[in-house]
C-alpha cells in the first residue's frame, strides 16, 4: 500500500518546512496512515546514518592557502598591470633569487646548529598535528592497507613516501593525507596507538649530512625526527616518547 | 580588481564558506582533487563577480557559482564523468574515535558514499545541500534554480533513489564481509 503523501508532504514534514497548518494536517494524517509512519521512520533512520557517517568534507588547508594566494595575486597583478611585463619578470626573478638565498641560509643554519629556526619549523609540525585532530581533518585516504595508501599519494606529490602497516607491532595504519609545511605539500601517514593518533610527516631529504634535531616535547606533544631512505621523517603525537621512538625504529627498518 | 572595502567584505562574507563550497563540489564532481580545482576556479569567479553581490545569503550566492562551475566541469569532462565509478582514493575519515572503531565506521561510510555517488547529479546535489549542508528549501531553490515549489518533490525522489541504492544487490546483514575486502 502506498500513500500519495509519502512522496512529498512527508518530506516537507521531515525537514520542518511545512507551515504550521499543513504540519498539523499531516500529523493528523499520520494517526491513521501506517504507510506514512513507516516511511517517516525509514527516512529518519536514513538521515541518522547519513549524519553518523560524517560525509561532510571540509576544504583541505592547502586549498585555503591557494585561494588566499590567488586573491592576493589578482590584486597585485591589477596594481602592477601598468608596469611593462619584462620589468615585472625581472622583479620576480630578483625576488626568487632572494628567496632561494634566504632558504639556503636557513638550511645551512639548520644543518649546523640552528636550534632557533628549527623551533619554528617544529611548532609548525605540532600545529599541523593539532589541526589534523579536528573532525574530518585526520585523513584524506582512510585505509589500513598500505597498498591503498601508497598509490593514493601518486601524482599528488613529486615523491613517494614509504608506507608500512605496523599493526602487528601495535601501530595500525589509519590512513594518509596531504598537509602543508613551510609552504610545501608533504605526505602524512597516520598511525594509531591505542586511543591515540600519530602523524608521521615525510618529505625528501634536503641535506644528507645534516644533524637531525633531538626528540622533544611541547604542550604535551612529543616529536621525533629522523632521516631514512633519502627521506626526512617527523613523527608527532601525544603518546609517550618511548612509543614514538619504537615507531621511528620500525619505520627505519 | 576590487576596492579594498570590497576585498575585505569578500574575505569576511564569502571566504568562510570554503568548506561548503568544497563539500558541494566534491560530491558533484566525485573527486577531492578535481573538487579542489573546481573550487579554486569558482572562488576566483566569485571574486570577480563580487561587485554584483548586493548582500543577502552569501553562502547560497557562492554555492550557486560553485554549482555552475561544477556543471561546466562535468560537461567538459563528461566522458570521464560517465566512466568514473567510485574512486577508492577519495574517501576521508572522521577523527575523534579509536583507530579500530575508525576502521569499522569506514565500511558503513563507504557504503553510503558509494550509494550517494551513484545517484544522478541532480539528486546528489539536493541531498548534499539538505542533509550535509543543512540548507533550507528556499536556499536549495536559489542554489539549484529549481522552483521552490518542486524542491520538496525533488528531495523526495532523491531520497527514494538513495534508499533503493542502499537496499540494492548487496545483502544488508552481511555488510561487514563486504567491508572486509574494501578495506
Amino acid at each position: 500500500m502506498t500513500c500519495e503523501h509519502s512522496n512529498s508532504l512527508l518530506h516537507g514534514y521531515l525537514d520542518g518546512e511545512l507551515d504550521p497548518l499543513r504540519a498539523e494536517e499531516f500529523e493528523k494524517h499520520l494517526e491513521s496512515c501506517s504507510h506514512c509512519i513507516a516511511q517517516l521512520e525509514q527516512q529518519e533512520s536514513l538521515r541518522a546514518s547519513l549524519i553518523s557517517a560524517q560525509l561532510y568534507e571540509r576544504a583541505p588547508n592547502a586549498l585555503s592557502i591557494k585561494i588566499k594566494r590567488q586573491i592576493a595575486n589578482a590584486e597585485t597583478e591589477a596594481q602592477w598591470s601598468w608596469v611593462p611585463i619584462w620589468r615585472w619578470i625581472g622583479a620576480s626573478a630578483a625576488f626568487a633569487v632572494l628567496v632561494a638565498f634566504t632558504y639556503h641560509a636557513v638550511e645551512v643554519m639548520l644543518a649546523t646548529k640552528a636550534p632557533v629556526v628549527e623551533q619554528s619549523a617544529l611548532s609548525e609540525v605540532i600545529d599541523a598535528h593539532v589541526r589534523s585532530l579536528q573532525p574530518g581533518h585526520l585523513t584524506d585516504v582512510l585505509s589500513t592497507d598500505q597498498h591503498t595508501v601508497k598509490p593514493w599519494f601518486d601524482g599528488k606529490l613529486d615523491y613517494v613516501p614509504p608506507v608500512k602497516d605496523l599493526a602487528e607491532n601495535g601501530f595500525p595504519l589509519v590512513g594518509g593525507r596531504l598537509d602543508v609545511l613551510n609552504g610545501r605539500s608533504v605526505a602524512v601517514l597516520v598511525y594509531g596507538r591505542r586511543k591515540h593518533f600519530i602523524n608521521v610527516f615525510v618529505w625528501p631529504e634536503s641535506q644528507k649530512d645534516s644533524v637531525p634535531p633531538a626528540p622533544g616535547t611541547r604542550n604535551g606533544y612529543q616529536w621525533n625526527y629522523w632521516h631514512a631512505h633519502g627521506m626526512e621523517f617527523c613523527a608527532v603525537s601525544d603518546v609517550n616518547a618511548a612509543d614514538l621512538h619504537d615507531l621511528s625504529e620500525l619505520l627505519q627498518e | 580588481m576590487l576596492e579594498l572595502d570590497d576585498r575585505e567584505r569578500f574575505e569576511r562574507l564569502v571566504l568562510p564558506h570554503q568548506d561548503a563550497a568544497f563539500n558541494l563540489a566534491r560530491w558533484l564532481v566525485r573527486s577531492r582533487t578535481d573538487a579542489e580545482d573546481v573550487v579554486q576556479d569558482a572562488m576566483m569567479r566569485a571574486y570577480r563577480f563580487f561587485t554584483g553581490f548586493h548582500g543577502g545569503d552569501a553562502r547560497a550566492w557562492l554555492l550557486q557559482i560553485v554549482r555552475n562551475t561544477c556543471y561546466t566541469w562535468m560537461d567538459k569532462n563528461r566522458k570521464a564523468e560517465m566512466s568514473t565509478e567510485f574512486d577508492e582514493t577519495i574517501h576521508a575519515g572522521g577523527a575523534g574515535e579509536s583507530p579500530e572503531a575508525a576502521a569499522v565506521a569506514a565500511s558503513e561510510r563507504q557504503r553510503l558514499m558509494k550509494a550517494l555517488e551513484s545517484l544522478p547529479a541532480r539528486s546528489r546535489e539536493v541531498l548534499v545541500l539538505r542533509e550535509l549542508e543543512g540548507c533550507s528549501y528556499k536556499e536549495i531553490a536559489t542554489i539549484t534554480s529549481i522552483p521552490i515549489g518542486t524542491v520538496m518533490s525533488t528531495l523526495a525522489r532523491a531520497r527514494e533513489r538513495l534508499q533503493e541504492t542502499l537496499r540494492g544487490p548487496a545483502p544488508e546483514p552481511d555488510s561487514r564481509k563486504e567491508a572486509r575486502h574494501d578495506v
